[in-house]
């Protein structure tokens, strides 16, 4: 009997897996799931872009330059968004660039995340000249405004979009390495690190198999809001004719090309910006989503 | 508090040599000769070449191109302009005041905006009015800035025709520089017109230019808002019988602002990043289209120097705003 009232308590007790946890309050804020409906969309019309643009994103067809689009006077639903001055299905465009986008969001994210746990890892454990000379170096890189770096980043190793890529990469690397060494210096002095070196477990032991997973939850926050600090970057950089070169679909070039036409065709001026906005805005819900379910601090 | 002066001064020395470090050596990274760049696709015999290298000090070792270029650059010389030849820190300085009248009005802009918003998102918690302020930021906060601009630009240029499209002030004017901002040497010249002409064309790049910073301050307002609301001070005014217009804006807002102020210091990095974009959608005779058009010509040592008198600019606003600080808010002074 006494058993049988114990068990249900127990249950209660019971932790949540950590995921059931995290969902619990991830899902709690609408906006949050409301970012990651909008992400999972982007990413599914990235994967499938051949097959769901209606037409060949770079196919001109000089009988329908600058159509509007179809619920405007003149529009054809062959083009729901209209064309271009020279012809190009602006949709079927919008779709490849998503693609783009996302790789650009992801790559940056992804180097400079990389490149800026290990240098924020290599300074916060070892502290000394090395963490020196690694914390100016990101003073500076913070101090400078960080288009500017990125566009003479660029306009040194030349327009293009791996260039402009690596430029981001370079410019938002700070906000990495600060963050993982602050977690890296407040985490080493832990009793576990202790016991660790203790137990006679190496540097490279201690830093990436025990301290380095305590400190993931501000990188992935971090760098979920990082991908639409990227998108928005390179978008610029696009728009400025530095990042990637027409025809390329990205949607800061298209915007740089659609400038000259702002008078005359309001459709090849808003729909790019409109893109970028609504994935840098779901990227943004996401991340503050993101830092919301995983800040112990906000918890309970 | 002298103390506290020389520890941020200290700090901001070896900051500042570190970009001319970055500077210099960022410049070096060019693929190509830089005399050949120089002379640009008509080419150059080699006589010339030879001679023109000494004339720039390229034959010497790199580390004494540093120390030779340090010495230029605490003498204030930060080289020529390849196709103006004209001194750099002369241009910048007669482009910077428009960029500075540019990004003053958008601060303001977004501080006169984003802190009663942020209030009234605080003060109503959870109610459609915050929703809706937190939901407009955060749009503000991801907006693509150079397509804002276009936006604006088709609504009000184009469709409306309420404001001109580029430029800083009508052609017919022609206003004698002595502060370099436009607003106030109109009015020093006691012309209505140009006045009025210069705010209309200042209207749509400061929306622009202050959008970002106007999201940031909106959210930053009303967290501060929240944390001050439930101190202890706020429930002794509650109890006190004071109107809840004189608790939130004489008891709390005080103590809010502390964080804010901070955060609209360290705008200013942002804004030059965003006025880069503004200038060159608005055409705006400053530093940040300056400084693109010198990346299409090349103009190197424009954009060395830019970049470093830009850098200079922040972190003296940053060291400003430390001070600043400092003073408000005395447990930050008396840190040891």
């Amino acid at each position: 009997m006494s058993s049988a009232t114990m068990e249900p308590s127990t249950a209660a007790a019971a932790p949540l897996h950590p995921l059931k946890d995290f969902w619990r309050y991830f899902s709690a804020s609408r906006g949050a799931v409301l970012g990651l409906a909008i992400v999972v969309t982007v990413l599914l019309l990235a994967a499938f872009a051949p097959v769901i643009a209606p037409h060949n994103p770079d196919l001109t067809d000089n009988s329908v330059f600058l159509v509007p689009p179809a619920w405007q006077a003149g529009g054809s639903s062959a083009h729901l968004l209209g064309t271009d001055a020279i012809g190009r299905d602006i949709l079927s465009r919008l779709i490849h660039g998503a693609r783009l986008s996302l790789m650009i969001g992801i790559a940056v994210v992804a180097l400079s995340v990389v490149a800026g746990t290990v240098l924020g890892l290599l300074a916060g454990y070892f502290r000394g000249m090395f963490e020196i000379a690694v914390m100016r170096l990101m003073d500076i890189v913070l101090t400078l405004p960080s288009l500017l770096l990125a566009i003479v980043i660029v306009a040194i190793l030349g327009p293009g979009l791996m260039n402009a890529m690596l430029a981001v990469a370079i410019v938002v690397l700070p906000h990495y390495v600060r963050i993982t060494r602050a977690a890296v210096i407040s985490e080493t002095s832990r009793d576990y690190v202790t016991a660790a070196r203790m137990g006679g477990a190496g540097h490279w032991r201690i830093m990436f198999s025990e301290v380095l997973p305590n400190c993931t939850a501000p990188l992935i926050v971090q760098a979920s809001l990082g991908i639409s600090t990227a998108i928005l970057d390179a978008a610029a950089l696009g728009f400025l004719g530095l990042g990637a070169q027409p025809p390329s679909p990205e949607w800061g070039t298209m915007l740089a090309d659609a400038r000259e036409f702002v008078l005359r065709a309001w459709w090849v001026v808003t729909f790019p910006g409109l893109a970028i906005l609504i994935t840098v805005l779901a990227f943004n819900l996401l991340g503050d989503g993101l830092r919301d379910a995983l800040d112990p601090k906000l918890k309970r | 508090m002298l103390r506290f002066l020389f520890t941020r001064l200290s700090l901001i020395i070896p900051t500042f040599f570190g970009m001319t470090l970055l500077a210099f050596f960022l410049i070096r990274l060019v693929p190509g000769d830089p005399i050949e760049t120089l002379a640009g696709e008509r080419g150059i015999d080699a006589a010339r070449h030879a001679q023109l290298l000494t004339e720039y000090g390229l034959d010497k070792p790199v580390l004494v191109q540093y120390g030779i270029y340090i010495a230029k650059v605490l003498h204030g010389d930060l080289g020529k302009s390849i196709i103006t030849q004209a001194p750099v820190l002369s241009e910048f300085s007669s482009l910077f005041p428009a960029t500075i009248e540019l990004a003053l009005c958008a601060i303001l802009f977004a501080l006169i905006i984003g802190i009663p918003a942020g209030i009234i998102a605080a003060v109503k918690r959870n109610s459609i009015l915050d929703h809706g302020v937190m939901g407009v930021s955060l749009t503000g906060y991801s907006m693509p800035i150079f397509w804002w601009g276009l936006l604006l630009i088709l609504l009000f240029s184009v469709q409306l025709d309420l404001t001109p499209v580029s430029g800083r002030i009508a052609v017919q004017y022609f206003i004698e520089p002595v502060t370099g901002f436009l607003l106030i040497d109109t009015l020093l010249a006691n012309d209505t017109g140009a006045f009025w002409s210069a705010a209309a064309h200042l209207v749509l790049p400061m929306v622009v230019l202050g959008t970002n910073p106007l999201a940031v301050i909106a959210r930053m307002t009303r967290s501060a808002m929240l944390e001050v609301l439930g101190e202890d001070y706020i429930r002794t005014a509650r109890a006190k019988g004071l109107s809840g217009f004189r608790i939130v804006a004489v008891h709390a807002l005080r103590n809010a602002l502390i964080p804010v102020i901070t955060v609209v210091g360290l705008q200013v990095g942002v804004l030059f990043t965003g006025a880069i974009l503004t200038e060159t959608i608005f055409s705006w005779p400053g530093v940040g289209k300056w400084l693109i058009e010198a990346i299409s010509r090349r103009d190197y040592p424009v954009l060395q120097g830019g970049m470093l008198l830009l850098g200079a600019v922040v972190m003296a606003v940053n060291l400003l705003v430390d001070v600043a600080y400092g003073i408000i808010n005395p447990r930050i002074r008396h840190q040891k």
